[in-house]
């Protein structure tokens, strides 16, 4: 294959854009793409600090280095989770990348901030590994940015991780979520001692447009030494099956993956997206978070009712039932 | 030739030349996910192999939380 722009010879091709690059234009075009989508759902502007979430793995590792060279003010956010050698080698790849940047990056561990790992949370809980280890990292990343002073938090989530969870809620009619899914969740506001105060900063997807073997593909010709290997909790679960699927489709379809997702934002997300339902949110009890206590009449978050319950068992040494789950095939 | 796959990692040997596609069709593998790498560098799916090169299939769809 030759290279669309220069037609040199070829080293990746995108079968959706009917397109092959060489290495040099390749990186151009994928750079080019997060601009415009930048651009396209005003993410954020050059005077923005932004804090942008960082596993080790290549999708956040290639965002960050696009956003990098594209100039903006990033710092990045990794959180330890606990998972044995996954999360020492994560971190190892992280602080190494940082490093070679010279980019600031903060680190946390959940053991330090709150006396459990994800593996012991989903012993003494009995959720499935990667619900408690969603629920603490968006609850981290949130917390991390406040904290520290960021207006926008910045994810790696690529198209395949967003076509999957449109894939989910659909096939299960989640229309809550449905309502919610968005390259950009703009922050949310609560009222405290006669002020507005933040409880959700600003979050963007900038690779909304990317798919994940484009990713892949960014971080090995850059060089970037990224976490290849699957997480070791991640057997059976259902997002991974939900891209599988997708992946089959858009093999014999190209395309297939861009269509749905966009064409959802366009023409069917404004449906179940429902003004004003901020007016039912609170503030947490314990933490300040935000939590739909007035419908629950429950005064704790989420993460402060599971954190509780985790701590609690831990202390009296109670286990709970495994999650159930089917394994992977 | 060798070809290394992941999760787990091995090793298996494919004999006689061919090109990406023909090989991931053979291991059963979907193109879309997956890249194939050869020294350090990415094939598209019209390029030939040959009987000793070594060749990675890196899977790279990634599950977990969200």
């Amino acid at each position: 294959m030759k290279c669309k722009v220069c037609r040199e010879h070829a080293v990746v091709d995108i079968r959706r854009h009917n397109a092959a690059f060489c290495r040099t234009h390749f990186l151009d075009h994928l750079s080019n793409q997060v601009a415009k989508t930048i651009k396209e759902f005003e993410m954020f502007s050059p005077d923005d600090r932004l804090l942008i979430a960082v596993s080790g793995g290549k999708d956040s590792l290639a965002l960050w280095d696009i956003l990098l060279d594209l100039g903006y003010d990033t710092t990045g956010f990794y959180l330890d989770l606990g998972i044995g050698g996954y999360s020492t080698r994560s971190k190892t790849a992280s602080i190494a990348y940082a490093e070679s940047r010279g980019a600031k990056l903060i680190v946390r561990s959940l053991t330090e901030e709150h006396g459990y790992t994800v593996p012991e949370l989903s012993k003494l809980t009995g959720r499935v590994p990667c619900s408690g280890c969603g629920l603490n990292k968006r609850y981290e990343f949130n917390r991390a940015a406040l904290e520290e002073g960021f207006g926008v938090l910045v994810t790696g989530h690529n198209l395949d991780d967003e076509v999957a969870t449109l894939f989910g809620n659909v096939l299960h009619w989640n229309v809550d979520m449905l309502g919610r899914q968005s390259p950009v969740l703009d922050e949310r506001l609560l009222a405290h001692g006669g002020e507005q105060r933040t409880v959700m900063v600003k979050k963007v997807k900038p690779l909304v447009k990317i798919a994940e073997r484009e990713t892949a593909a960014y971080a090995l010709l850059k060089g970037i030494d990224y976490v290849v290997e699957e997480c070791p909790m991640v057997e059976g679960n259902t997002q991974h099956k939900y891209k599988e699927a997708v992946t089959l489709l858009e093999e014999s379809s190209p395309g297939t993956k861009s269509q749905m997702y966009f064409g959802f934002l366009k023409k069917a997300a404004p449906r179940f997206a429902e003004p004003g339902d901020s007016a039912e949110l609170a503030a947490c009890m314990s933490c300040g978070s935000v939590t739909i206590a007035v419908e629950t009449g429950d005064p704790l978050c989420s993460f402060c009712r599971t954190k509780n319950l985790a701590l609690k068992r831990k202390e009296q040494g109670i286990v709970a039932p495994a999650p159930r789950r089917k394994k992977r095939r | 030739m060798k070809v290394k796959l992941r999760n787990p990692d091995r090793v298996v040997e494919v004999s006689g030349p061919r090109n990406v596609s023909t090989l991931l069709r053979e291991l059963q593998i979907v193109p879309e996910a997956v890249l194939v790498i050869r020294d350090a560098t990415l094939l598209t799916r019209d390029e030939s192999l040959n009987e000793d090169d070594f060749i990675e299939v890196r899977p790279v769809l990634s599950g977990g939380s969200r």
